[in-house]
């Protein structure tokens, strides 16, 4: 099992040697997360709002289909996205089959469930009482809409936080869709699954511990958010 | 699932819009062998520097990569299942299949060989095998080295082993295929230039060692097959057909020839023969 320790080693000596694959393959990773939580929290976030804040016919239905999406496997949104943008499906003529633009959009319909379905969540864990308390203030219906944002705040980040642990993390995707293309569209993930596959279990572990750090750098940077605020 | 299709565009365009569209690439599909051995790695930079082209390759199994051919997500494919590769010529969806290079296939297993094949032809060996039920890892994903393995099995007569306890199907690369084999103490087929690079990856001292070699029926062909310009109208057939070319001059035949590892050559080319 020296491979572990070994992993570790070579995960500084990746980073410190400057070492261009790995770091084309952070680069490909945060390149589509960021444009997949971009076009999810845009997407997401109001029409979760919406649905955890309004009350429509059918609304119990359309929670319970969204609820159901967060768990699409991401091989099976590989598929169909695959099928998708492919030269000969519906949307071929974009031609984003093989790049991080056509992985993104895989990853963003992988996220927006997740987002949706927990900003929704987190508008309705919302102690009601204090909507009945602010309305019994007679404040106007945009000031308890505006509260009712400040208020939830957390909650969507808690949303946001989870949909990128599920983006960074995904391999399906980015392998059927991205066709894990050297100094193109390899990812630390799908550079992960290649390099378990060669029997370079060392260099897998490294690149795992990269992308943790990736995250971990994330989190950091959102926990001073979350001071300043 | 629209909407958001054009969002996304939209945004690679504003930030993508200068590296995207800059100098021409060939899309490859080709299989794990060429990939995994470092073949592709050694030629794809040659090739740029003659032509000016830039090589992108997917690697996966041969079934995968002719489908990708069919549905003119690449311009061109290398591939080593010859059968397979004529049906697809046949119906129209690859041009030019052209002989490049080939290696050959080995039966591989632990040294202890419990079901004592060493040395034997294939035939008697996969026999062998299936007799003492000794445990034998098939890629099973309609790759090149699948599709030979199973008409090698065909070839003694009896039905697939599909669902016997001892046939294990992992459902990935060659590489990873040994690696399972390994930790199982199975046999497996694979072709010589993945086992050499197993070899390298430990140092010379594998634990699965070749114990079947030399027999006429385990000749693996690689062909280069240009996507068919009339099923595909967009695919790059100039620089599909430019590839093809550079692929079986005597100066890219010579340097896959050339390529080693361990000092052992893994391809021997065969253009034009």
């Amino acid at each position: 099992m020296d491979f572990i320790v070994g992993g570790i080693v070579k995960a500084f000596h990746l980073l410190l040697a400057g070492d261009q694959e790995t770091y084309s393959a952070v680069k490909a990773t945060i390149y589509v997360s960021s444009l997949s939580m971009l076009a999810s929290l845009v997407l997401g976030i109001p029409s979760g709002f919406a649905l955890g804040y309004f009350s429509f016919p059918g609304k119990k239905a359309l929670r319970m289909v969204v609820d159901t999406l967060m768990a699409l496997p991401t091989v099976f949104i590989g598929l169909v996205v695959y099928a998708l943008i492919s030269s000969r499906g519906p949307l071929g003529s974009l031609g984003i089959l093989f790049s991080l633009p056509g992985i993104a959009l895989g990853q963003a319909i992988l996220a927006l469930p997740v987002v949706a379905a927990l900003s929704a969540m987190s508008v309705e864990s919302l102690d009601s009482r204090i909507r009945h308390t602010l309305m019994s203030f007679g404040v106007s219906r945009t000031r308890l809409f505006f509260t009712t944002i400040r208020e939830v705040r957390f909650g969507l980040l808690i949303a946001a936080l989870n949909a990128y642990g599920r983006v960074t993390t995904e391999v399906g995707i980015s392998m059927m869709v991205g066709g894990n293309i050297k100094w193109h569209t390899r990812t630390i993930t799908t550079a992960i699954a290649l390099e378990t596959g060669k029997g370079m279990f060392d260099t897998g572990i490294a690149l795992g511990l990269i992308l943790l750090m990736i995250a971990f750098a994330v989190n950091l940077s959102l926990s001073f958010l979350r001071k300043y605020e | 699932m629209k909407p958001m299709g054009i969002l996304l565009n939209a945004l690679c365009f504003m930030l993508f819009a200068t590296t995207v569209f800059a100098g021409e690439t060939l899309m490859m599909a080709t299989t794990t062998s060429t990939d995994d051995t470092g073949l592709l790695n050694a030629l794809a930079p040659v090739f740029a520097k003659d032509t000016g082209i830039e090589l992108k390759w997917t690697a996966t199994g041969t079934g995968k990569a002719l489908k990708l051919g069919e549905n003119c997500d690449v311009d061109v494919l290398l591939v080593h299942a010859p059968e397979v590769e004529k049906t697809f010529v046949g119906n129209g969806f690859g041009i030019n299949r052209k002989e490049v290079m080939y290696n050959d296939f080995v039966i591989i297993g632990p040294a202890s060989d419990t079901a004592k094949i060493k040395g034997k032809s294939v035939m008697t060996a996969f026999e062998k095998i299936r007799g003492a039920g000794a445990s034998f890892a098939s890629r099973g994903d309609k790759s090149g080295t699948h599709t030979i393995e199973l008409d090698l099995w065909k070839k003694t007569g009896k039905p697939l082993p599909e669902k016997e306890s001892w046939y294990i199907q992992t459902g990935q690369g060659m590489l990873q295929t040994i690696g399972m084999a390994a930790e199982r103490k199975a046999y497996t087929l694979t072709d010589r230039g993945t086992y050499i690079k197993y070899e390298s990856d430990h140092k010379g001292h594998p634990p699965l060692v070749i114990l079947v070699e030399g027999d006429d029926v385990l000749k693996n062909q690689y062909s280069v097959i240009e996507v068919s310009g009339k099923h595909c109208p967009n695919v790059k057939s100039a620089l599909a057909k430019s590839f093809s070319d550079w692929m079986v001059s005597a100066r890219t035949q010579k340097l896959i020839g050339d390529f080693k590892l361990l000092g052992k050559p893994l391809f021997t080319p065969n253009a034009g023969k």
